[in-house]
Formats: structure tokens, sequence, C-alpha cells
């Protein structure tokens, strides 16, 4: 206990009384009101059931696992053993996020090492501007972008049946297609930079050494350069996941009609199911799902958050 | 010899697929916002036309939402940039074990779903204004103030990134001498501290007002009755007809190219400027 | 202006380690005080607690006869010079130095022309409106000290301001600072682990090592009369060999070594069977027998020839301790390794000292 008013008494002693209260206020609202409230909130939202606004706070406003049951049994009197609607796009969204960020990290490797090892100077900086460009972009303009290049009578159908390739235009967003190459596209920022920061402190000399000692180039990689990407590519695969899973504007725009994504079926509760405390458990869920993702990499990679975070 | 020629063709083959990819769907979506179509399409092109244009600028709803987009945006960077700058000078000031608590809670809004961050906030707020029975035109239920307050959750860590980076250089030291030469810490606050982070604060407003209007994952949930930029647009891309969304695709990406082009010209004069510094330095 | 400082039985603690320990002096107005210590030894901790950065766990520091007991670093008439000089790396060299005044509401005009004359006493005119970084580290250091200087402190405190000096700057700096000080008027509290500096530039000179003051006195004080191991080890080169004190007179004690009985002044009153150190300087050290049976006997190990001296290492006739010293002597050029040497000293300038701490190189 000591200890705690230690603190406070050297942290205002260094940073004067007016300072700290503005620190203190400031961090405090945030945690409290902004991040840890709400959360918490909402975990308690999920345990209740949807009444009217009349009847909150009345002695039937009570806890219940109602809407944690709906997601794994579904409505009462369903003939199946469990709610598979919605578990199978809970899943297949998951399995989608990973499927995603493997893509990802696949496509955007070999550039992040081409950036570190054959440019430099104002060439980088000019080949850093153009990969950010697209990402000032709207997410929502960029994935309409998409739309156009994958519709029927978009430019890819278009040169695959002139060129008689197939016979007919093929339906790229029904089959998904244009969602998961708009979902690479979307957040591959977040998967080049790490790699590009964790590969560029690599000493180049290791690989040069490693050449001369008559390694071939897919073992430099395997032995040399990955291991030292280590933390980039657990920082880039979190915040891929983490924004593919919850992604809301591409699979709305891209998606199929018949496959939906998690975050449709919460958005779907609040706004044409007006089940406010189900779409809570929905959102709880997925967010649960999240944390395990994040602390698997952890495992995974051995890094810590603050890596993760770089 | 020839292999390494080989693996250079096949690198830049690879990094000209990826470009390709890169600005492709974007070069195409431009093409449309120009095309007589019907239907935002670059392929087949049927004429030249600026009546997307025109269209654009007469949509109210569009123009609504931006206002508001501003907005929120101004108010997320006045509440972002300080509580950001707080949170990284107390992170600087905690102790080890107390630090990586801290860290892991400030970190936390960057790795939830911004749809959960919109969610938790709506839930949070309606039900104290249930519990305050407050009327729906308060605050509450106000979909500008939610999405601030949503957004910010977020865009506070980070701020508080881009603070703790430059805070790294910092040399406490600097501090102390000025409390020894008497300054108040209010004076040094303003007259050491600030100064020293000025690109940072800079970086922060950027960053956080961009965040703030790029936002749709939160700002869907928190914005009830209200519209912005981006929800609009949502809107008008799921019913997907309409070629006037490319032409103000168009003017987003020729703000962005003269803003980060403008961006660039003054990096590039202050690294003249600081090596012609060094070498002044080195001639003394 | 000028004031004295005065530690009144002044402790220090970290939790439970104590940094400084009842330190108990008072440093007259005016004088070039020094703590001398190595480093981790708790000076700059001294330092702290007289500007105010640090609360006493126990005791009171007073300036000027008042005690500073809760007042606040920028309301003590003291200036700090820091370790790593902490200069604004934003501001032009004479707002550095013009920041005090800043602070106290000087017009600018005023302040501009504070800066110059403390430009000229520091023997750096026209350089005002040069960034700190265009500066040379001699010339950084001398801005820090006329920032320091500009607000008229009554002391000035220096916590090893040269330590990141090249040598010969260094020894430049010395001479500079001295006399900076002398035409300031000023108390000037210098901290450093560098006895040379101490032993050029001050008054007094207080010796620390783990956090307890040794021995305070001026510079020919303690290097002739060191008042414990740790200070005849630490302050200057010394030969130290310990044995049991075979017979002792107020004057004198001789110690049993391991190069025979020895003898040397006994100031800290010595008894026959102490276990004792006697402290042997090299400078004091002659080849030959000598007149007063102070000799030692010994083998030379090695000889190093320098021109102007000769170095020289002896060991005892079974070859376990060793003694260094320089001499300029005609004799040193005839001698050889693995010949005999005989070595011998006057007992008044030797110095035996009760068994306790040595200073570690
Ligand atoms: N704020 C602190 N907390 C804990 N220990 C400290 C603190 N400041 C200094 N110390 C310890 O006190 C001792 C003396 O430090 P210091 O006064 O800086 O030594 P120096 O003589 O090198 O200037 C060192 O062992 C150091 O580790
Ligand atoms: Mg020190």
């Amino acid at each position: 206990m000591s200890k705690v008013s230690d603190f406070f008494a050297e942290f205002v002693r260094r940073n004067g009384a007016t300072i700290s209260v503005y620190l203190f206020t400031a961090v405090i609202f945030w945690i409290a009101v902004l991040i840890v409230l709400p959360q918490l909130y909402m975990l308690d939202f999920s345990f209740r059931f949807n009444l009217p606004p009349s009847k909150i706070g009345t002695e039937e406003d009570v806890h219940t696992l109602k809407n944690y049951k709906y997601l794994l049994f579904g409505a009462e009197g369903n003939p199946n053993a469990f709610n598979w609607l919605h578990l199978e796009v809970f899943f297949r969204t998951i399995w989608a996020a990973v499927l995603v960020t493997i893509l990802n990290l696949v496509i955007c490797y070999p550039v992040a090492y081409y950036m570190t090892q054959v440019i430099s100077g104002g060439k980088a900086r000019i080949f850093i501007l153009c990969l950010i460009l697209p990402f000032w972009i709207n997410e929502i303009l960029r994935a309409f972008a998409f739309r156009i290049l994958f519709g029927l009578n978009g430019p890819i159908n278009f040169a695959l049946v002139h060129l008689g390739i197939v016979p007919e235009p093929v339906e790229f967003i029904k089959a998904d297609i244009a969602l998961y190459t708009g979902l690479a596209y979307a957040y591959m920022l977040l998967m080049i930079f790490p790699l590009y920061n964790a590969i560029e402190s690599l000493d180049h000399n290791q690989i040069d050494a490693a050449r001369d000692l008559g390694s071939p180039w897919w073992r430099i990689h395997w032995r040399v350069v990955i291991p030292h990407a280590k933390p980039g590519i657990a920082s880039g695969c979190t915040m891929v996941f983490m924004l593919t899973a919850g992604a809301l504007a591409a699979p709305q725009i891209l998606g199929g009609p018949s496959s939906l994504w998690f975050t449709q079926v919460i958005y779907q509760w609040f706004y044409t199911g007006g089940n406010w405390p189900q779409g809570a458990a929905y959102a709880f869920v997925l967010l649960t799902a999240c944390i395990v993702f994040v602390l698997t990499m952890m495992r995974i990679f051995r890094v810590s958050l603050g890596e993760i975070a770089k | 010899m020839s292999s390494t020629a080989l693996t250079r063709m096949m690198t830049l083959f690879y990094v000209g697929l990826f470009f390709t990819y890169l600005f492709g769907p974007l070069v195409l979506m431009g093409i449309s916002a120009f095309n007589t179509e019907k239907y935002p399409t670059a392929i087949p092109y049927s004429g030249f036309t600026f009546e997307w244009f025109n269209k654009l600028f007469s949509d109210k709803d569009l123009v609504r939402g931006v206002l508001n987009s501003l907005i929120i945006g101004v108010g997320v960077v006045l509440l972002s940039v300080p509580i950001g700058l707080a949170a990284a000078i107390i992170m600087s000031q905690l102790h080890k074990r107390a630090r990586s608590i801290y860290y892991a809670v400030v970190l936390s809004p960057m790795l939830t779903p911004g749809v959960i961050i919109g969610i938790s906030t709506l839930v949070f707020w309606d039900r104290l204004g249930t519990a305050f029975d407050a009327d729906w035109d308060t605050f509450f239920y106000d979909g500008i103030f939610l999405s601030i307050l949503g957004q910010t959750s977020f865009i506070s860590t980070f701020c508080m990134l881009i603070f703790i980076a430059r805070l790294q250089r910092f040399d406490r030291a600097q501090e102390e001498a000025a409390l020894d030469l008497g300054a108040s810490h209010l004076r040094v606050f303003f007259r050491i501290l600030i100064p020293f982070l000025r690109p940072a604060v800079f970086a922060a407003i950027v960053l956080a007002f961009l965040t703030s209007f790029e936002n749709y994952n939160t700002t869907v949930f928190t914005i009830v009755s209200e519209s912005t930029l981006t929800t609009v647009l949502a809107g008008k891309v799921r019913l997907g007809t309409d070629p006037s969304i490319s032409a103000l695709a168009v003017l987003i990406i020729l703000i962005t190219l003269v803003g980060a082009t403008a961006i660039e010209l003054r990096k590039r004069a202050e690294e003249k400027r600081i090596a012609a510094q060094l070498a002044a330095e080195k001639g003394l | 202006m000028s004031a004295d400082v005065e530690l009144d039985h002044l402790t220090i603690r970290f939790g439970n380690f104590v940094a400084l320990q009842d330190a108990n002096l008072r440093i007259p107005a005016g004088s070039f005080f020094s703590f001398l210590g190595p480093s981790g030894c708790g000076k700059t901790t001294i330092l702290r607690a007289i500007s105010g950065f640090l609360d006493p766990s126990e005791g009171h520091v007073r300036i000027g006869g008042e005690d500073m007991a809760g007042i606040p670093p920028n309301n003590r008439p003291t200036a700090l010079i820091f370790q790593n000089l902490a200069l604004f790396p934003l501001m032009k060299v004479w707002e550095n130095i013009a920041f005090g005044l800043e602070v106290r509401r000087v017009p600018k005009a005023q302040r501009r022309e504070r800066a110059q004359e403390l430009l000229e006493l520091i023997a750096l005119p026209n350089q005002g409106e040069k960034l700190v970084s265009e500066l040379s580290g001699g010339q950084r250091q001398r801005v820090a000290i006329a920032r320091a200087l500009a607000v008229e402190p009554e002391v000035l405190l220096l916590d090893e301001p040269l330590s990141a000096l090249d040598l010969k700057l260094r020894q430049h700096m010395r001479t500079e600072l001295r006399a900076i000080q002398q035409r300031v008027g000023i108390t000037f509290i210098y901290i450093t682990h560098d006895q040379g500096e101490a032993l050029i530039m001050s008054d007094q000179i207080a010796v620390m090592s783990q956090g307890v003051i040794q021995q305070i006195g001026s510079g020919p004080e303690i290097y002739e009369n060191p008042k414990t191991p740790f200070v005849a080890s630490f302050v200057g080169e010394n030969n130290a060999f310990t044995g049991r004190v075979a017979s002792a007179d107020a004057n004198h004690a001789a110690v049993e070594t391991h190069f025979g009985a020895l003898r040397g002044r006994n100031s800290a009153g010595l008894k026959t069977g102490d276990q004792a150190i006697l402290f042997v300087r090299p400078e004091i050290l002659q080849l030959g027998a000598g007149t007063q049976g102070n000799a030692l006997k010994s083998k030379v190990l090695a000889k190093e020839f320098e021109g102007f001296a000769s170095h020289i290492h002896l060991a005892n006739s079974q070859g376990e301790r060793h003694i260094s010293f320089s001499t300029s002597q005609e004799e040193a050029l005839n001698i050889s390794p693995g010949e005999e040497a005989t070595v011998h000293f006057s007992p008044d300038r030797a110095i035996a000292l009760p068994l306790g701490e040595l200073a570690h190189e």
C-alpha cells in the first residue's frame, strides 16, 4: 500500500500538481469510461433478456444464459441439435480469417524482403509511399473497386470471355473470390510494415555469410530471415486476423448473398433483429475468439504484447 | 550468373504483379467515374462524362455525412491526442510490473475488433441513459457524441504509440534542468516537453483525424440515427449501382495524392536541413 | 552572493538501500568543494539532495543557514550542472543561457544582453545564435555553465561535468573551471571520480565510499595524511603492505610485511599486535639501502624504460608480493630483471593504518 502512495507522491513531485491532475484524469477517463466499463456493460448486457426500456430495472430484468444458448442450440423447438446456421457462420468466419491471414503473409513476405534488400534511399521512400497511398482511400471504396473488378460485367469477366477461357461470365462474388481477395487487399499494409521493420533490423552480412557458406536461398530464409522476422510475423498476423475477423464493410459489399460474415449476423441482431442482448452475446463470443488468437500467437511466436503492437 | 538474372526477373515480375494488385482495382474504379455507362464499370467504355461528379455534389445525404464526419474527426482529435499524450507520459514513468499490466490495458482497444468497440459503447451509454431516465434527444443517444467516444477509445492507443516512440528519445534531465533553473512544472511542460514532442503531436493529429474520417466498423454502431461519410457510402455501395461513388473515390484519391506529396516534400526539406546541419557540424 | 552549505546528519535511503549515510559537514561560502569517490558511491545522490530533487530520509540540508526542507528545486538558490549537461536542443545557445531569466519574466532585451555577457565570460562570444547541436563538446560544457550562472545562484552544483570530454579538453577545462569559480566567487560543489580533477581544483575534498564520507580535507591533507585505507588507496597510487604491528610508539609503527619489518608514521595510534596496512607511495621509494634502516630486499620482476623514468616492478624473495614504482635515479639504468635489488623509503612519508577496506581499481 505504501508503495502505491510512494508512487503517487513521487509522480506529483516529478510532474507538478496541475500536470498530474491532467495526466490522471485523461488516462482514468480513457481506461474506465471508454475501455473497461463499456466492455463490462456489454458483457453484462449479453446475459440479459431483450426487454423494452420500460421494463429495464424491474424484477424481470435478470441475468440469463439464453443468448449464449441461442448461439449454440438455436431457438427452442429447433429440430437440429445445434444452431448450425450461426455456428457455421462463426467457424467459417474464423477459418476464412485464418486463410486470409496466411494468404496475406505469403503475398507480403517477398515484398517486405524485397523492400529491405533490394531498394534503398529515395527509391525506398517512393516505394513505401506507393504502398501507403491505396490505404489512405476509404475501406468501403476499396471494396467497391473490387466489386467493379469482379462484377459479372467487370473487366476480368470481360477478358476471360473474350479470350475464350470461359464460355460465360464467372460469378466471382457469389463464389466469395471477390471477398477473399478484397479482404487480403484491405489489411495488407498491416502485414507488410511489421515484416519490413523486422527484416530491416537484420544485418545484411548474416545473409551474405549464409550464402557464402553455400546455403540455398530457401534455407537462408528458413533458417536466418524468418526466425529473425518472428516478432514482425506475429505482429502482422495478429493485426490482420483481428481486422479480417472483425471486418464488416468488405463482407457487406463483397459477400455473396448466401454467405454471411459473423459480424454481419451481429449487425443484424442490432439493426434488423432488434435484439441487442443477443447481439452483445455474439459480439462477446467474437471478442473471445480474437483474444484466444492473440494469446495463441504470443505463445507460438514467444513474443510479448509490446512486440505485437509495434 | 544466368540464375541471378533469372531470380531478378522473377522478383521484378512478382513486384510488378503485386503493384497491379495494389493499383489495378483503383485505376478501374477511376475510369468508371468518367464512363457514361449507367452501371459503374470500366469496360465497355462508352464515352467520357463529368455527369457523376455533378450528381455527387447534389447528393444531400452525402454532404450531410461528410459534415458529420468532419465534426466527429475534430472531436476525436481533441480527445484522443491529449489522452494519448497523457497515457504515454504515464507509461514512461511506471515501473516494470505495473507497466506491463498498464500496457496490456491501454493496448487492448487496438486488438479489439472495431465492431465490438462500437457495440460496447452503444450499449454502455444506452444503459446509462436508461439508468438516468434520460430523454431520447440527450447525449446518451446522440450518434455524434457516441461516435466520438467510441473512436477515441482506440484512436487514443494509436496516438499513445506515436508519443511513446518520441518520448523514448527524450532526456528527462532536460526537465530537471529547467526545474532547477526555476521553471514551474507547467512551464516545463509547455516550453520543454511539448516543443520536443511537436512532430509527434502533428503526426498524432493527422493520424487521429484520418482514422476517424475513415472509420466504419465502430461508427456504424455508434452513429445511431445520424450518418457519416462512411455509413452513407456503405449504404450506397451495398445497393451498388451508381458511378457517382467512383467519382467520389476519384476526388478522395486526388486529395490523398496532394496530401501525400506535400508530406513527402516536407520530409525531404527537413532531411536536407538536417544533412546541412550535420555537414556544418563536421566542418567545425 | 554566495552561501555556505551544511549537511546535518544527512541520510538518504532508496527502500532498504542506504545510498548516503549520516553525512555531516559544512561547505564554506565561496569555496570550491569536491566530493570524490568511485562510481555508485552516492555522489549524485548528495547533489540531488542539495538541489532538491531528493528528500532526506533523515537529517537536513541548510543553505545560507536556512533549512531547505520542503523547498522544491525551482525555489532553491542552487543551480545544477547535469552529468549529461541536459541542454535544451531546440533552443538557440543564447536562449538556453537565458532560460532561467525567461522563467523569471526578465524582458527579452535584457535577457539577450545578459546572455551576451555570459557568452563572453565563457569565451564564446558571437555563438549565441547557433543551435546547441552545432557546438563542440567543450563549447557545450561551457554553455551549460553559463546557463547555470545566468540565474545568479549562490551555489553551483556540478555533477562530473567533464567526464564526457576527451583527455586534453578535460585538462584544459579543469583550469578554466577553477578560473571561472574564482571570477564569480560563488560556492562550487563539484562531483568527480577523478582524483586528479579533485586535487587540482578544490579547496576541500570529501572522499566517499559506499555512501559513507571517509575523510574531509584539503588536497595535500588527504594525499599526505589519509585517515582510512580506502582514502590511502583511492587517492593517488599506493603500495599496500598488510601485516601485524611488530612495534609501535607515538610517532612510528613497524609492520611485519612480506618484505620484512617496515616503518611508517603511526597517526592512528596503532599498538603492537594490531592488524595493519602500511602504505608506501611509489614516489618515495628509492633504490639503495638508505640510512634509516627502512629497506626491503627484493627481486626485479620487470623494468620498463620510458626515457624520463624507469618503471620497476619488484617481488619479495618468495616472489609473492609485488610492488611498483618509477624512478629517474641513475642506478635504475643498471638493474635488470632477475637481479636482486634493494629499495628504501623514509618512514616519515609512509603511513600505517588499521586494517580496512581498500579501493578497487
Ligand atoms: N532512484 C534510485 N532508486 C534506487 N537506487 C538508487 C536511485 N538513485 C541511485 N540509486 C543507487 O544509489 C547508489 C548511489 O548512486 P549515485 O549517487 O548515482 O552514485 P554516483 O556516486 O555514481 O553518482 C547507487 O548504488 C545507485 O544504484
Ligand atoms: Mg553520478
